[in-house]
Parts: C-alpha cells; sequence; structure tokens
C-alpha cells in the first residue's frame, strides 16, 4: 500500500504543490519572466530587434510571438490550428506557438493561476465564467470583425453580466442518426421519419427486435436535456433556473416511457462506451449525437450506412435541439491584447472557420458561413439547421457536480427506480443553491 | 549548539587563566558553529525539498481551505477572498449536494477499507508463509510472481480490470459457463449489505432507514460496499498484498532459529508453533501492516479515476478532492475536504496504535 499511499497523499498535495508554483509565479511579477514550470511559453516580445524597424502604425503589433493553448481531438485538429495560426503568421510578420493540451483545463488554469497564461486560448462554455469572475478573461466578443454574424444563440452562451467575453470558435448540435439498413429492414419508409415525438417512439419501438435496440442514446443531461426543450421546457429564464417546469417534467417523461417500453436504452446498458459506439456497431438503429460522430463514423465504422434527421419536434410543435460550444478566450494578462484580438478575427473569419469544419468536422459559428457549410456538407444540414433554435449548456460555475449528480439517476428511469419528477426537482434545488 | 559547560575548579582562576579559558570556549564556540553551518549545508537539499513540496504546499493549502479560490487567480491575494470556515461548514454543516457527495464517498471509502485491511493483511502473512518455506522449491519464483502486482503501474492494472469486469468481459464470460449471469460489474451500484438483506426478503428501507444522516439515508449508509467497489476491493487486495508479503516475509527471516526449535523440543505441533510462536513474534509487524494499509485505503485515488468518474458509489473523498478543485474549480472546498480527510486518518491511526498497544 506504500505506493498507492505515495500516490494518493501526492493527489491531496496536488491542491498544494500547484499552489507553491503559483507563488513563485508571483513573486516575479514583470510578463517577461515567465517561468517555466507553468507550461505556458514566452510571451517576451524578444523579436522586435529581429523584425526589423519596430511595426510602425497599423491597428496590429508586429514581430511579437503569441502563444495559443488548445485541447484537441487529434492530429487533424492540431495540423488545422497550426496551419492557421501560422497563416495569420505569415500575414502579419508575428510568430505563433501552438500548445496541445493534454487537459486543457487544469493546464490553463495552473498556467493563469501562476501568472503567465496564454495569450489565446480554447474556452469553454463550462469554464468561461470561472475565468470571467476572476478577471483572468478578456473582454473581447464585440472586438473582432463583424462579430454581429455570429449566431446569437451561441454569443449568448459566453455572456454574462451584460459582457460578451469571447466569441465562439465553432460548434455542434444534436440530431437523430438512423441507420438507414437497419430503418428499411423494419420496413421503414421516409414518412416514417422521426419528425415527431410520436413518430419517434413508433420507430423506435419498431426497429427493436432481437440484439437490436431502437435508440441508444447517452445517459446525459446533454441529450435528453433536447427533450425538455422540445415539451416547451428550458434550462434557465431570466437567469433563474426552471428545470421544475411542468414542461422540463414532460420531456423526462416522455424519455422514461421510451426506456421503460425498451425502445430506449443507454449505451451501458448495451455494453457501449457513447451512442456513437452502440451506433457503429449495429446494436443501436438510432442515436442521438452531434456532428462529432460523422468523424468518429468514417473512422471507426466506415461500412456502417446512416442518415442524420433533426431532432423531432415536441407535442406542441416546439423544435429543439442543444448546442454544444467553444470560443477563442484571451488572456486578460496577454501583454498583446490588439495581436489577439487580430488572431482571433482571423481564425473566426469565414474561410478559416470552412477549412476547420473540413478538418475536424465542427460548424461555423459564423452565419455568413451557414450556406456554404450546407452545399459542401449536405449529409450535415441537419446539424446546421439546429442552429438556429439550439440551447447552450449551463455555464454557472459548480454546475457540472450538479448536472452529474443528475446523471447518476437516469439509468434509473428505465426499471422506475428514479422518479422524473424527484430527479428535477433535485436538480432545481442543487442548481439554486449554486447561486 | 551546546557549548561543553567547564569543569569545576576549585581554585579561583587568575585573570590570564580566566582569559585563557574564555578564548578556549570561543574557539570552540567557532568550531562548533562552523559545524553547525555545515551540517545544514550536507541537509539542506533534503531541507529545501521538504519544504517546497511538503511543507509550504500544505500551510499554503490550508489557507486555501479558508478562501473560495477558483483556480484562477494568485491564491494570495487576487480575487479570493477569506471566507472564514465556510468551506468547512459546506462539507459538514449545511443541507448541501457538496455535503452528501462527501460523505456518500466516506461511506463508499470506509466500506473500503473495512473490506481491503484484513484481506489483503491476510492474504499477505499466508503468502508470506508460504514462501518462507524451506521445502519450497522455486521460492524465488514466487516471491518474484506475488510482488509483480506491487510493481506494475496501477493504471495499468485498473484498465486491464475495466477490461476483465465489463459487462461482457472474461469475468462474465467465465460465469457463463458455469451457468451464472455476471452483473455489469462496474456499472452495478447496488451494494452488497443490500443484496444480501434482499436474499433474506428485505428489498427495500424499513420505516427507521429512511431518516437522513448528513444527506444520506440510513438505508444507503448501510448499503456495503457497490458491487463495482467490490472490483476495486478485489484488485487492491491484489495489488497491495505483495508490499505487505514482503514486510511479513522480513519479519520471518528475523525470528531467531531457536526460539523455533526451542518450541519444536517442547512438542509443539506446526499449527501452534504457528499461532504461538510466528504469529505473536509477528505482532509489531501486523499492527504496522494494518496502520499503513488503513492509511493507503483511505488515500485510494487513482483506480477510482479511471474506473469510477460516473459511479456514485464508488467515488471516495481523496478523488472528490480532485474532481472539486480541478473539475469544479471549487479548490477552497477541494482543500477544505483533503484537510478533513487528513484528520480522519489521524484520529484513525491514533485510535488504532491503541487498540493494537504495539510500539512500532
Amino acid at each position: 500500500m506504500n505506493r498507492t499511499s505515495r500516490r494518493a497523499v501526492t493527489a491531496l498535495g496536488l491542491t498544494g504543490s500547484l499552489l507553491a508554483f503559483s507563488a513563485c509565479g508571483s513573486s516575479s511579477s514583470s510578463t517577461s519572466a515567465t517561468s517555466a514550470n507553468t507550461g505556458a511559453s514566452k510571451t517576451v516580445a524578444a523579436n522586435t530587434a529581429a523584425g526589423g524597424t519596430a511595426a510602425a502604425g497599423g491597428p496590429t503589433e508586429k514581430g511579437v510571438t503569441l502563444s495559443v493553448m488548445i485541447g484537441s481531438s487529434g492530429d487533424a485538429e492540431t495540423n488545422a490550428v497550426k496551419a492557421a495560426t501560422a497563416a495569420w503568421g505569415a500575414k502579419t510578420g508575428n510568430t505563433v506557438n501552438v500548445i496541445v493540451a493534454a487537459d486543457l483545463n487544469q493546464q490553463l488554469t495552473q498556467a493563469i493561476a501562476g501568472g503567465s497564461p496564454p495569450d489565446v486560448f480554447y474556452g469553454s462554455s463550462g469554464g468561461f465564467q470561472t475565468l470571467a469572475s476572476s478577471n483572468a478573461l478578456a473582454v473581447t466578443g464585440d472586438k473582432i470583425t463583424d462579430s454581429k454574424d455570429i449566431y446569437p444563440s451561441l454569443a449568448s452562451v459566453f455572456t454574462t453580466g451584460g459582457k460578451y467575453y469571447c466569441a465562439p470558435k465553432d460548434f455542434s448540435t444534436l440530431a437523430v442518426e438512423i441507420n438507414t439498413d437497419l430503418w428499411t429492414k423494419a420496413g421503414l419508409t421516409d414518412a416514417d421519419l422521426p419528425t415527431t415525438w410520436d413518430k419517434l417512439e413508433a420507430a423506435a419501438k419498431k426497429l427493436s427486435a432481437g440484439t437490436v435496440t431502437g435508440l441508444v442514446m447517452g445517459d446525459s443531461l446533454d441529450r435528453l436535456g433536447a427533450f425538455m426543450i422540445e415539451a416547451g421546457g428550458s434550462y434557465q429564464k431570466d437567469g433563474k433556473f426552471t428545470f421544475d417546469s411542468p414542461a422540463d417534467l414532460q420531456g423526462l417523461q416522455f424519455a422514461q416511457k421510451l426506456a421503460k417500453e425498451g425502445a430506449l436504452k443507454f449505451p451501458k446498458q448495451v455494453g457501449a462506451g457513447w451512442g456513437g459506439e452502440a451506433f457503429g456497431k449495429g446494436i443501436a438503429a438510432m442515436t442521438i449525437e452531434g456532428n462529432w460522430i460523422m468523424g468518429a463514423m468514417k473512422k471507426d465504422y466506415p461500412g456502417v450506412k446512416f442518415k442524420v434527421v433533426p431532432m423531432p419536434a415536441g407535442p406542441t410543435g416546439t423544435k429543439g435541439t442543444l448546442n454544444f460550444t467553444n470560443c477563442w478566450g484571451v488572456a486578460a494578462k496577454s501583454a498583446h491584447q490588439d495581436a489577439d484580438v487580430s488572431l482571433v478575427s482571423f481564425l473566426t473569419s469565414v474561410d478559416q472557420q470552412l477549412s476547420f469544419a473540413d478538418a475536424f468536422g465542427v460548424m461555423p459559428s459564423r452565419q455568413a458561413a451557414k450556406a456554404q457549410f450546407a452545399t459542401k456538407f449536405p449529409e450535415q444540414a441537419a446539424f446546421i439547421d439546429g442552429a438556429d433554435y439550439a440551447v447552450g449548456q449551463v455555464t454557472t460555475p459548480g454546475f457540472s457536480q450538479v448536472q452529474q449528480n443528475f446523471e447518476n439517476a437516469i439509468q434509473g428511469l428505465s426499471d422506475g427506480s428514479s422518479d422524473p419528477k424527484a430527479m428535477l426537482a433535485d436538480l432545481q434545488k442543487n442548481a439554486a443553491a449554486l447561486g | 549548539m551546546t557549548t561543553s559547560t567547564a569543569t569545576t575548579i576549585d581554585v579561583p582562576p587568575t585573570e590570564s587563566d580566566r582569559q585563557k579559558r574564555r578564548r578556549l570556549i570561543r574557539e570552540e564556540r567557532k568550531l562548533n558553529g562552523r559545524q553547525g553551518i555545515a551540517g545544514w549545508l550536507f541537509v539542506s537539499p533534503a531541507l529545501i525539498g521538504l519544504l517546497v513540496f511538503l511543507v509550504i504546499p500544505i500551510i499554503v493549502a490550508l489557507y486555501i481551505s479558508f478562501t473560495n479560490w477558483n483556480g484562477a487567480s494568485n491564491p494570495l491575494g487576487g480575487s479570493a477572498k477569506w471566507i472564514g470556515l465556510d468551506n468547512y461548514k459546506k462539507l459538514l454543516t449545511s443541507d448541501s449536494l457538496t455535503r452528501t457527495n462527501f460523505f456518500r464517498s466516506v461511506r463508499n471509502n470506509f466500506y473500503f477499507v473495512l473490506f481491503v485491511v484484513p484481506a489483503q493483511t491476510l492474504l499477505a502473512l499466508l503468502l508470506a508463509v508460504l514462501v518462507h518455506q524451506k521445502a519450497l522449491k522455486g521460492r524465488g519464483f514466487y516471491r518474484t510472481a506475488f510482488y509483480f502486482p506491487s510493481v506494475t503501474s496501477s493504471i495499468a492494472i485498473t484498465l486491464v480490470f475495466i477490461f476483465l469486469f465489463q459487462g461482457t468481459g472474461a469475468v462474465n464470460k467465465l460465469l457463463d459457463l458455469v451457468g451464472v449471469k455476471g452483473p455489469n460489474w462496474l456499472q452495478d451500484q447496488r451494494g452488497l449489505f443490500h443484496q444480501l438483506l434482499r436474499v433474506f426478503g428485505v428489498d427495500s428501507s424499513p420505516g427507521w432507514g429512511k431518516h437522513t444522516l448528513m444527506g444520506l439515508h440510513l438505508w444507503d449508509w448501510l448499503s456495503g460496499p457497490s458491487t463495482s467497489m467490490c472490483v476495486i476491493i478485489i484488485l487492491a487486495v491484489w495489488t497491495t498484498s505483495g508490499t505487505f508479503m514482503l514486510m511479513f516475509l522480513a519479519a520471518l527471516q528475523n525470528i531467531p532459529e531457536d526460539v523455533m526449535e526451542a518450541s519444536q523440543i517442547d512438542g509443539a505441533t506446526t499449527r501452534q508453533r504457528f499461532w504461538r510462536v510466528t504469529v505473536p513474534m509477528l505482532r509489531p509487524t501486523i499492527a504496522f501492516v494494518i496502520m499503513l494499509g488503513t492509511i493507503g485505503t483511505w488515500q485510494v485515488f487513482d483506480q477510482i479515476l479511471l474506473a469510477g468518474k460516473t459511479n456514485p458509489t464508488m467515488s471516495t473523498p481523496a478523488y472528490l478532492t480532485y474532481q472539486l478543485s480541478f473539475q469544479n474549480s471549487a479548490f477552497g472546498t477541494g482543500a477544505a475536504m483533503a484537510f478533513l480527510l487528513f484528520m480522519l486518518i489521524i484520529v484513525l491511526t491514533v485510535i488504532q496504535r491503541r487498540f493494537l498497544k504495539e510500539k512500532i
């Protein structure tokens, strides 16, 4: 147990040692003295001399080195970001270092606490409020070129206290994926496509046979929440949580109804890690996932024929889906705010966003890119259609714990051991307690 | 830096004598002082290491536990505010989700300790006695084999266990062969005691079980380890018994031959020799192993991080500390929880020492 205990002590001490580093970082006050242990690369304008005549005039600085910290889904994303930042660097006469974080949240926090954050970074919807409340995040959302063109539903995710902190870099939405072979085998046609709850239920029941389950979707608020929205519900209204509304309950009860009928199962119940895995293996005839499933299917299950249709409308015809987005955050401590904003403007331009979409399957956050995206990726039309009415995740700090607590009970919907009303009441109580 | 006091002299010293003595003392002091400096220099690497990586972090962490630091600023100053005992209150007195999660994790960890410590101690002792046998051929091989799990990365072992105990994994395939349908091990949140009670027809909480204690129903307090936790219990017993086997082995080799021979001459049987001679001679080691085991099992972390992220019946205080701090940015509450765990371990260790009444 010696080994285990030592490691556990390390774990406990982690908080502490992190602080020790940050204490070191704070004592070296000037921005030029970046301590190596924070992992942030140097932001020193050491290249000014090499850059020749000092950048005179112009909106952008020249000869500076920016560091960009990203959390990457793989080589495709890393290379795309590196290429894009290099292109900006070549255009403006600056240099960009891309740091790929293994655990973005943790590395970013450490770098910020240490006093030498990367200039630009991926900001998550769940994490930006924490950064904002500590004044670690510069308010740049409105500063980028043509910022009004960004989908308002995405911009609102990164807005708090009336400040639009950072520009969404891209987004994904949920849609229904259908295995076309299983669909036709079950005798279903285009007329049966799940455009409403009733049709979804009918199709899922018909598709459930033998080892196949009609619908397999993640046991998460980030999936089932779509049903609450379709029932006319919401997560928040006027800054207050509304999980205890009758509409939210109706949405969750619909999910329970499907689960009790065996038409809906959760990935763990069928031995899969996530909906896409069950779908790819042919255990699920339908799943509800976001754009990321396109790349996964191409890579892991290239033989499966499928199509993507929009989420069904609720009983009153309300359309609803969820969006997932990240932003380009700019550190408040960055010494090159103008260059940072210029870089973010470049990265969020229509052309760049389309090339990102091409490289790693995300959707442009600009409305101006919508038409081009739809023609380029017709199979993803259902995802981009959801952009207008998609609802973002809750960004209140501490909500992930509350959400986890709610999700612990989701599996119990199938056998009735969890009561939707009690689950939502609990969710409401715990969320409201976050203040 | 103690200076040797001069021996008492009967004759009052002359002026020059006194001066001489003073000079001597001064020189000795100087020499001692120099030695002192050298001493400090020699221990300084270790001392600085301890200070920087242990003492200062612990002090800062203690400070953090009284603030609402969220990790996104400098904890000393910055936007972190001193909030007194609020973090501790949140964990102990207020009816909050954080408290429920904390006490649930304490329950999980308690059952983990309750099962792992006796099992690993007994298994380690058994293995040590087995490989200590002179008659055993290839003792070296067995020693290595039993010790092997302890030197293998716990991450690797946990991953292997996750595969073995999947719903469609090897363990369930084996159980299928004998006609038993295995549970979905790592997802199964049913408590062991609850399942046993079910056999006797008790499948839901009686009236008194509905009372809550620290946010958890009494009935849930008595759940026993969940099926998923049992997997980690098996894993922990298997990996750590090798380490403790080595300790027992060393202690066994320290038992003097003559004591054994004397008991043999006195006509003690093998069993009597084990229980009446070997075990009493091993008592200090047993106490030591139990104590180390308890401290270590209260800090189980990496197995949970890998296998029990989304399973509330597997979370432990050590894991929850990490999760609160790094996933929820509540470093203050996380630090407070770490100190509560620290105090819990201290208290248990003190109780154990008294109970085992052994000086180590």
